[in-house]
């Protein structure tokens, strides 16, 4: 069974994001940068899959410029097999990717495809689930716990009031949570050894697809500040405010 | 302009953020029709229509909506997308799986998670969790938004729209439920509730997040937690206040050994009172506190029960 990991190249997670002055977006110039979180969660899954003898090869593949294939070869050490980018350049937008991952699925044939339930720069959580409809699969989103059993997965997911369990046909598309696993570091010779594993580029052109943007940024804007308010001494003043001047208690 | 929104229910009940994703859809402007698509649903679909603002109840009854698996929720509501300008749902966990899928075969671009409305085209909604605030226009003619409901203020329910049965089917058939493993509560809603505790990993362990059940049971709050004292172990993700978790936004928020990473942060800092009790004089969750108290909470918390 192959298994297929689309990973994207964000900010890394512990950068604090500053908005440009012109406000016409955030500025990422020398911003450390590195794979979504989510996407790596489900690099470790397939990767998982595969040492357990449920797969036999894992593909990731990018969307983006040749700085991405940084996030690739962290993929390659964390154990995917080879490496896929689509060279594109400036933006695009969920259902773009979502068309673009739909062109590799019909090449690849891949039985599972595992992706991060949503990258947290746009925070838009859409690509799985349109690659989902696009290619006509079942979906299993937000997943805490994955089991592939015969020609079915079964997909355990967090919910808002607790977990639900589906069960997909194969292929399927699966999106991670962040309770599925934890990832484990690359080691070294893994790092040196994925170096040399394949790495083939496509361009996004050659695909034919339109890739027009279909909604536009107007601007923006950093959150609004929140002040802070004062320290109190004892629980009677905590109580006593609250009653008497933020009013939120009887 | 016409609007379809679609409930959020678990076939007996209306939740209370579908009455805030009906503002949303008043502030974009337009005729609103609220889909209620379940099995054995009828009594969602008789509160759907005293919800103020809908003209008009549509009722989907039917097996294959019983667990509102993506998969048939997307055709179904592709099928009666044609008839909207906007298709709107609450970005809770039901609508943030079936929605993209609808804007894909729509070939639609969605706008997720929109916590204000400039106009009938534009929204506003929070990216890199919550740190920047991003104004979006939508270009196609068909919108598809998912709506934070914090966003938003409820509308009344003292109205009468009509209710309308269809008897559409939609089964892709590549998916089944399983089963379903809820969190039994008395307490409200994490996501509804007017006054929300939340433990972080000061709480120390899970046996002590009781010392925050008192003081719920006092104020009717619900109980939540930092994504720390979840990894951690103390409790389960459902209860996860946070980017990563659930976003809330009560009149009164007490934030108890949280430290207020910035994931946290963005999870709750809507609230219209924060009160945070640290014995870190530190910690950032002071920066954003109306109220705060530097004390060891095992002292705090209950004396803290005994005035309340």
């Amino acid at each position: 069974m192959k298994v297929l990991v689309p990973i994207k190249r964000v900010i890394d997670y512990n950068v604090k994001v500053r908005v440009k002055p012109d406000n016409s977006n955030v500025d990422l110039a020398n911003v450390k940068m590195a794979i979504n979180p989510f996407c790596e969660i489900a690099v470790e899954e397939a990767v998982r899959l595969k040492e357990a003898g449920n797969a036999t090869e894992v593909i990731a593949v990018s969307i983006g410029d040749k700085s991405c294939q940084e996030q690739l070869r962290t993929a390659l050490a964390l154990g995917a097999d080879r490496a896929i980018q689509i060279e594109a350049e400036g933006e695009l937008d969920s259902l773009n990717i979502a068309k673009l991952l739909q062109k590799v699925v019909e090449e690849e044939q891949p039985q599972l495809v595992i992706l991060g339930k949503q990258s947290i720069d746009s925070d838009n959580n859409q690509t799985g689930q349109m690659l989902a409809a696009l290619t006509g699969l079942a979906q299993g989103t937000f997943a805490s716990e994955v089991k592939v059993d015969g020609d079915k997965v079964n997909v355990t997911r967090e919910v808002d009031g607790g977990l639900q369990t589906v069960a997909l046909n194969l292929p399927a598309i699966v999106t991670t949570d962040l309770r599925l696993n934890e990832p484990r570091y690359a080691s070294l010779p893994n790092i040196m050894k994925a170096k040399r594993k394949p790495l083939d580029v496509k361009s996004a052109a050659d695909f034919g697809i339109d890739l027009s943007l279909r909604t536009k940024v107007l601007k923006v804007t950093p959150p609004a500040e929140r002040e802070a308010g004062i320290v109190v001494e004892t629980v009677d003043e905590l109580v006593e405010k609250l009653k008497n001047e933020a009013k939120v208690i009887s | 302009m016409s609007i379809l929104v679609i409930a959020e229910h678990d076939n007996s009940t209306l939740k209370a953020e579908t009455l805030k994703t009906v503002a949303a859809a008043q502030a974009m402007g337009g005729d609103i029709t609220l889909l209620v698509a379940g099995s054995n649903c009828q009594a969602v679909a008789d509160a759907a229509s005293k919800v103020n603002g809908v003209s008009k109840v549509l009722l989907c009854d039917n097996a294959a909506y019983e667990h509102q698996l993506a998969e048939n929720m997307s055709l179904l509501v592709t099928e009666l997308a044609a008839d909207y300008d906007h298709i709107v749902a609450t970005a809770l966990t039901t609508g943030k799986n079936f929605m993209p899928r609808v804007a894909a075969l729509l070939d639609v671009a969605q706008v997720s998670d929109i916590i204000a409305v400039e106009s009938a085209d534009t929204f506003v909604r929070p990216i890199y969790a919550g740190n920047a605030i991003a104004t979006v226009q939508s270009l196609d003619a068909k919108k598809v938004i998912t709506v934070r409901a914090t966003g938003f203020d409820a509308v009344a329910t003292d109205g009468n729209a009509s209710i309308e049965t269809l008897d559409t089917v939609c089964d892709a058939g590549t998916s089944s439920h399983v089963s379903d493993e809820l969190t039994e509560s008395e307490r409200p809603d994490l996501g509804a509730a007017s006054t929300v505790i939340s433990g972080g990993r000061g709480m120390q362990n899970g046996e002590n997040f009781s010392l925050l059940e008192g003081i719920a049971d006092k104020l009717g709050a619900a109980i939540g937690a930092s994504r720390a004292a979840v990894d951690a172990g103390f409790v389960p993700n459902d209860m996860q206040v946070g980017q990563t978790g659930k976003i809330v936004a009560p009149d009164l928020y007490i934030a108890v050994g949280i430290s207020g990473a910035i994931q946290h942060l963005a999870g709750m800092k809507d609230s219209k009172v924060i009160v945070a009790i640290n014995k870190d004089p530190e910690a950032p969750i002071f920066q954003v506190a109306d109220y705060g108290i530097v004390a060891d909470l095992f002292d705090a918390l209950p004396e803290l029960e005994s005035k309340l």
